[in-house]
């Protein structure tokens, strides 16, 4: 096995080439990409505070308000460069908001409830989403009509808190977890697929996501696309255990101690709800600014998504963004009630009275009210769309 | 030589039309619902949405992503996205190899090393990537030296380096360990140094077993490369690619097959790259071991 060789030099400068051939790929190909997560002007005059919101999820129409509010502006004209920073499959924004790794993070109520109850200070500054869009779908032939029928069925949910309206509905409905087929929810993927295939027999579905991905399949018994017809929709809203869901949280100790920031939140929230007023009025520039931004979902859906959102927005009770004490209790009413697989409930005690505060929003609606601009959407009328195959 | 070259070909383009066949016929000949025992599906379902055909597959490859003005033709998409992981992958198996021949020597130089040090590489194995992945992209986006600010591709390039070390640190150790005691005596005789018996006996000795490990380094790596996009949401690569298209799962499958093609793409380069640090060391290559 030993082995001198007095070659061995050129082999080395060989091998050292293509290391360095290999290293040079990595940095040539990464430095391009790498500003893929900011947007908003790269010209931006030094005067603007830099500010950076962590959502939860990828690029997509769920987020318009924030894409349309960088692309449109809205945010420079309150002296603010955000940094729009997607979510991903392991980040939990109000870890990444408490550890400091963004100014300000979108996250649902009822998650971060337990987070608050675990000891992270946030603060919910604008409740964005007045209305869930989160549904359980089933189809017709699946004898499926409401919670009540979930006994003995297979249910499909994402988990990772992402089920706490599923579980409230059902127990409202006297159906416990033990019930449903293999004692425990289903856990579904990122896509409809066991859901069609037939091995969820009702599953989770976003209104303005997973639906839409169902009506843009092909029914293989008729060959045209599914449509509204061939589906059950339960939706929590109707059902009474609708939970707040995408809300903008501030970290509550700098809210209290630090001045500008506390006036960021309210410029921030401003800028935001101006975004969700435009994608109100253009929904498909909207959808187009959000594709520009990154996302790679059809046109249709896109749009679709887009419309979706801006019903879950408008119209709205009392001003986008303000949060509604009844929404809020019940919430936290049903945080408190819901029992997980674990046989726990969300929060075993009441929130602190620093986990909501109407103040910033309060006064980012006065000064939109001012400038004339429509939070209230009174005359909200949704558009049509028309899903294409594949969300085209 | 040149006889043997026609044949690997041939043998390569044998392989990918037998993998081709495998799946359309099973697709043709099994039931739409799969092969069930009991209650159990043990072999997939064989529907459009399941298993599309080879040749949709393609198809789509050659068409846009999206219908969005200016969106790219998908195969151009899934090249960029491959390139831009293959790139992040390269940098993470640099590291690993880096770091993995600087822990071998270490272990191999001082025998107190190697029992304080190698349990722990072996430990570091068995940490799930997803609870670390988020806790190195925030440690690293804490990290401001200067002008230096922390991206998070490089997160995903230390993912990636920290799957890859292993296999080169062990290995590299065992062949740095085996040249046989007469040829170290030898190297003593002559009063030959530590430093001398490492450059002209050990390393030589350790490229056998060195490069089979580099080969599983560029697997784990690209692995950990795509895996930690997902998992931390760095865009541009593969791993967020798949996410992204699993939203047309079942209205669009071939698109989700588009980014599993860049990933065999990713694998088949680095495994290429290690192939021509394996011919730079032919002459070192007697024996090659299994890592």
């Amino acid at each position: 096995m030993a082995l001198i060789s007095r070659h061995g030099r050129g082999a080395a400068a060989l091998t050292g080439t293509a290391i360095a051939a290999l290293a040079l790929a990595g940095c040539t190909a990464s430095a391009e990409d790498t500003t893929d997560d900011a947007t908003g002007s790269s010209e931006a005059p030094a005067e603007l505070t830099p500010v950076s919101v962590q959502l939860q999820w990828l690029t997509q129409a769920q987020f318009a308000c924030y894409y349309a509010a960088a692309d449109q502006g809205y945010y420079e004209e309150e002296g603010l460069e955000v940094e729009i920073i997607p979510g991903a499959v392991d980040i939990v924004p109000i870890d990444v908001l408490t550890s400091g790794g963004a100014d300000f993070a979108v996250s649902w109520v009822p998650k971060v409830l337990g987070a608050i109850e675990q000891g992270a200070a946030v603060t919910n500054i604008a409740q964005i989403f007045e209305r869930s869009g989160t549904t359980q779908v089933a189809f017709k032939d699946s004898g499926i009509t409401s919670a009540a029928d979930f006994a003995g069925k297979s249910i499909g949910s994402w988990g990772y808190g992402n089920e706490w309206e599923l579980i409230a509905g059902m127990q409202a409905n006297g159906v416990t977890l033990d019930d449903l087929a293999g004692g425990s929810t289903v856990q579904q993927a990122f896509d409809m697929n066991a859901f069609i295939a037939g091995d969820i027999d009702a599953a989770q579905a976003m209104t303005y996501n997973e639906y839409a991905q169902v009506l843009e399949t092909v029914n293989p018994d008729t060959g045209e696309l599914y449509t509204a017809d061939d589906l059950i929709v339960i939706d929590w809203n109707d059902e009474g255990t609708a939970m707040l869901q995408d809300a903008i949280w501030a970290d509550a100790e700098r809210l209290a101690s630090d001045e500008d920031y506390a006036a960021t939140a309210t410029s921030f929230v401003k800028g935001t709800i101006k975004g969700c007023v435009y994608a109100k009025d253009e929904p498909q520039a909207a959808a187009d600014i959000v594709t520009a931004a990154g996302s790679t979902l059809g046109t249709s859906h896109q749009l679709w998504m887009t419309n979706e959102v801006n019903k879950l927005i408008f119209p709205s009770t009392s001003g986008v963004g303000h949060i509604n004490e009844d929404q809020w209790d019940s919430t936290v009413a049903m945080a408190l009630d819901t029992v997980n697989p674990e046989g726990a409930t969300i929060i075993t005690t009441e929130p602190p009275e620093t986990a909501y505060s109407n103040e910033y929003v309060d006064a980012a609606l006065e000064e939109l009210k001012a400038e004339g601009v429509d939070v209230m959407g009174e005359g909200f009328e949704p558009i049509e769309v028309t899903l294409n195959e594949g969300g085209e | 030589m040149r006889m043997g070259r026609a044949a690997a070909i041939l043998w390569g383009v044998a392989g990918v039309l037998a993998v081709v066949m495998l799946w359309e016929g099973y697709k043709a000949l099994a039931p739409a619902d799969g092969i069930v025992v009991g209650d159990v599906t043990v072999l997939p379902r064989t529907t459009d949405i399941a298993m599309p055909h080879v040749w949709d597959m393609v198809t789509r490859l050659f068409e846009p992503v999206t219908r969005a003005a200016g969106a790219d033709i998908l195969w151009w998409a899934v090249l960029q996205a491959a390139a831009f992981s293959l790139g992040i992958a390269a940098v993470g198996w640099v590291i690993g190899v880096v770091s993995g021949m600087g822990l071998a020597l270490l272990m191999q130089r001082w025998i107190t090393a190697e029992s304080a040090v190698l349990p722990w590489v072996v430990l570091s194995q068995t940490v799930p990537l997803i609870a670390i992945a988020p806790l190195v992209r925030r440690w690293g986006s804490s990290i401001h030296i200067g002008s230096f600010e922390w991206q998070n591709w490089m997160s995903v390039a230390v993912i990636a380096s920290y799957l890859a070390f292993f296999p080169v640190a062990v290995s590299a150790l065992r062949g740095l360990k085996s040249p046989p005691a007469a040829d170290i005596d030898l190297f003593r005789s002559y009063a030959a140094g530590w430093w001398t018996t490492l450059l002209r006996l050990r390393l030589p000795s350790s490229v056998p077993y060195l490069l089979p490990a580099l080969r599983l380094a560029a697997a784990n790596a690209v692995v950990g490369t795509v895996v930690a996009e997902v998992s931390i949401g760095l865009g541009g690569g593969i791993g967020r690619m798949i996410i992204e298209f699993a939203a047309t799962a079942s209205g669009d499958p071939a698109k989700t097959w588009a980014p599993i093609f860049g990933a065999v793409l990713i694998g088949l380069v680095s495994a290429g790259f290690v192939a021509l640090i394996g011919v730079g060391l032919r002459r070192y290559r007697r024996g090659e071991v299994p890592a």
